[in-house]
């Protein structure tokens, strides 16, 4: 398969993923929307390190970096998901609502 | 033994710092004594040193240090002693001595932190003169020059606590910045040409470096300097209003010293002078102008100090007469029969006004006579020498300049004895008006008057008799051969000059000038003799002046016109400035600044919206702004193509 199909849904899931973080109010679909995006990204990533003509010139080993940063990737957000449930359920315990807009009180 | 020099302005500096740090602790003798003493010890320096030069000429000039020093200009804080300086050494030191001795007990009712603050001013201001006279190339000289002019303003309004003397002392300051302006520029262009200030390098070979237009134009600087610090017009006026400052202060900075600085600078300058005669001619014209002029407003004053200070503007024209027609050593001479004569005049009406308890207006005196006998005398002995009766001193220093005057021009020659009629006149009047006929103030005033003491009086008859002998030292050739000692004493000074001027008309007139000279002299005697009858028996008069009394009455309105030339036009301006220009333009620019970052920043908080989501659209789109701008977007393009 060409690569244009991989850059291509890559390219629409992180779209997806920014269209639902900035219009969603959810903070659980927000969280859900940026998973996405990290995930079209980690999708690239492992597209570009398998078929890119650049890599195929470079030569041989430099195809592994790129997976390499996708399981970074992975750990991060894997701990980012943990500290940003726990945000989320401390916030639903005091205010009873997981709805984002609700706490701007940073403004002012 | 040159190293002695550098003692005579050491003593005044050190009663300076003396009386000027320790003013609160010193007794009031004590000032005294340090004050005059370390003048005394100056002036017997001084009497060593002319007698050395006397006998050796000009002594050899030893910088003490090097006073600045940037790549190959170089100026020496050094000090030249020649015939003209020394000359000056004894006057200033000699004068200021007599003076300061008056000054312990003329000033004796000040507290004795004013006291003291006295007398370091004016041992600064002895300084400062030493310094100006005995510099050994011009920027020294500026350094005294400026000295003596801040001493002259410290003076002038020592009594600070009254408005108007304070008034005085800052239009003294800014007419002479006037002046000095001029004479720092002609420092400027001398160094420019010759890079250095060094009279020996400048007057040397003047010719060989100067083209006549430079040599004019620095030559008309230094006198616009000269104008200023020696009360010439325009610049005069802050000449009579210095007699704010106390009297002793008047008879030796605003007569006998201080002003003649502008005479020692041209006499000192003088080949360069003789080698620009249209410039000595506007000073010969100014002078004489000057010296006319101010005779003119003496002669209706009322206050015994203003009359002798319109007398002092008009005798330094008379220098300025001297110097522009060449007549160096009449001029200087004058300089110095005239610090005698005008400081005894000046110490003479202080101890006038000390008697009266204070009061200066003429009308209010009379007959004084009785009651101040020595001052009388001193006071008499001095108008004959001012108003040039022989054989007083001023017959012959003013005699020297007229006929040097007669010799260049005939015209300058009558304008120059109408001033004289002038002077003898209005010092006559002064003299009627004060000491004869009877006494016309308050009857608290005549039980008062009383003989000053011996501080003052003794300084009074020195000055006095050397008033009325110093002009031995001058006596013209017509008289006796060869007796003009003056002349030979300063001849090395101005050789220079007389090299250039060799083609002196013959003596084959000198019965003529003799005659001149008896006819000037009757004819002054005259005027005197009428003088004194009228002013004998002076009558208080309420009428007001009318006519050109009245106009001179009030100085030919010169004070009213410059404040309408100068004054006001400046102070428009400068209300224009303020009111205009840094209200709306400045100010307004400033708060607009202030207020625009007000105003922006109230509308960028609106951004700070505290949604979640709103930050993460500015996120997004500044994301993809930074891609549109800073990536290369035919890269972008290809590597798309590339890949699609």
């Amino acid at each position: 398969m060409p690569i244009q199909y991989y850059l291509t849904l890559s390219a629409i899931l992180f779209c997806i993923g920014v269209a639902g973080a900035l219009t969603r109010r959810n903070a659980i679909i927000i969280f859900m929307c940026i998973e996405l995006m990290l995930n079209a990204v980690n999708l690239m990533l492992v597209a570009f390190s398998k078929m890119s003509p650049a890599v195929e010139v470079a030569g041989t080993n430099g195809g592994t970096d790129a997976q390499l940063f996708v399981f970074f990737i992975m750990v991060v957000a894997a701990a980012e998901v943990s500290v940003g449930l726990a945000i989320i359920v401390m916030m639903y315990r005091n205010v009873h609502s997981i709805d984002v807009n609700f706490l701007n009180r940073l403004k002012n | 033994m040159n190293e002695l020099v550098y003692l005579v302005p050491l003593f005044p500096l050190l009663g300076f710092l003396i009386n000027g740090l320790c003013r609160k602790q010193l007794s009031k003798s004590l000032t005294g004594i340090i004050g005059s003493g370390s003048i005394l010890v100056s002036f017997v320096i001084s009497t060593i040193l002319f007698w050395q030069v006397k006998s050796n000429g000009a002594l050899p000039v030893d910088p003490l240090f090097t006073f600045i020093d940037a790549g190959s200009f170089k100026i020496d804080f050094a000090f030249q002693v020649d015939q003209l300086s020394c000359l000056f050494l004894l006057i200033i030191t000699g004068v200021g001595f007599l003076i300061h001795v008056y000054s312990t007990s003329y000033m004796h009712d000040e507290e004795a932190p004013h006291f003291a603050r006295y007398f370091s001013y004016l041992n600064l201001f002895v300084f400062s003169m030493l310094l100006l006279v005995l510099g050994a190339n011009f920027v020294i000289m500026f350094i005294g020059w400026e000295g003596v002019g801040l001493c002259s303003y410290l003076l002038i309004g020592f009594w600070f606590k009254n408005d108007n003397y304070n008034y005085a002392a800052k239009k003294a300051f800014v007419m002479n910045r006037i002046g000095d302006l001029g004479f720092l520029l002609a420092i400027f262009w001398i160094i420019e040409k010759f890079h250095s200030a060094d009279y020996a390098i400048v007057f040397a070979n003047p010719q060989g470096t100067l083209s006549p237009a430079d040599i004019t134009g620095i030559t008309l600087l230094l006198f616009v300097g000269a104008t200023g610090k020696s009360a010439q017009i325009p610049l005069y006026t802050w000449l009579p209003d210095a007699m704010a400052g106390p009297t002793p202060v008047s008879a030796l900075i605003h007569a006998a010293t201080m002003v003649t600085a502008g005479i020692y600078m041209i006499a000192r300058s003088n080949i360069l002078y003789t080698l620009a005669p249209s410039v000595q001619a506007v000073v010969a014209v100014i002078g004489l102008a000057t010296a006319v002029f101010a005779a003119t407003i003496a002669l209706k004053q009322n206050d015994i100090k203003k009359v002798l200070a319109y007398s002092t503007v008009s005798q330094l024209g008379y220098m300025f007469l001297g110097l522009g027609v060449g007549a160096y050593t009449g001029a200087v001479f004058h300089v110095m029969t005239h610090a005698f004569f005008k400081a005894c005049l000046f110490l003479g009406a202080g101890s006038v006004i000390h008697a009266m308890g204070g009061e200066q207006d003429m009308r209010n005196m009379g007959g004084l006579k009785k009651y101040m006998p020595v001052t009388q005398i001193t006071f008499l002995l001095s108008c004959f020498a001012i108003a040039g009766v022989p054989p007083f001193s001023g017959f012959f220093s003013k005699d020297a300049i007229l006929s040097a005057a007669m010799q260049s021009n005939m015209l300058y020659y009558v304008i120059g004895v109408l001033g004289a009629l002038l002077t003898a006149f209005y010092m006559f009047r002064l003299y009627g008006m004060t000491f004869l006929g009877s006494f016309r103030g308050t009857h608290d005033q005549e039980h008062h008057l009383h003989e000053s003491p011996k501080a003052i009086t003794i300084p009074l008859v020195v000055l006095a008799a050397l008033a009325t002998v110093g002009g031995l030292l001058g006596i013209p050739e017509v008289f006796v051969k060869d007796s003009n000692w003056l002349e030979k004493f300063l001849a090395p000074v101005f050789a220079g000059s007389t090299a250039l001027t060799q083609a002196k008309p013959a003596e084959g007139n000198s019965s003529m000038e003799l005659v001149y000279m008896f006819v000037v002299a009757a004819i002054i005697v005259a005027v005197i003799a009428f003088a004194w009858s009228k002013y004998k028996k002076y009558e208080k008069t309420t009428e007001p002046e009318t006519g050109l009394g009245k106009v001179l009455a009030n100085k030919w309105y010169v004070d009213e016109i410059y404040d309408a030339i100068v004054v006001r036009p400046l102070n428009a301006l400068a209300g224009f400035l303020k009111n205009v220009v840094e209200k709306s333009g400045i100010d307004g620019f400033v708060n607009g600044v202030g207020r625009f970052v007000q105003y922006s920043s109230r509308q960028l908080r609106l951004l700070q919206s505290g949604l979640a989501g709103n930050y993460i659209l500015y996120m997004v789109l500044s994301i993809v702004v930074l891609f549109v701008i800073f990536w290369n977007q035919t890269q972008i393009v290809q590597f798309l193509e590339n890949i699609f």
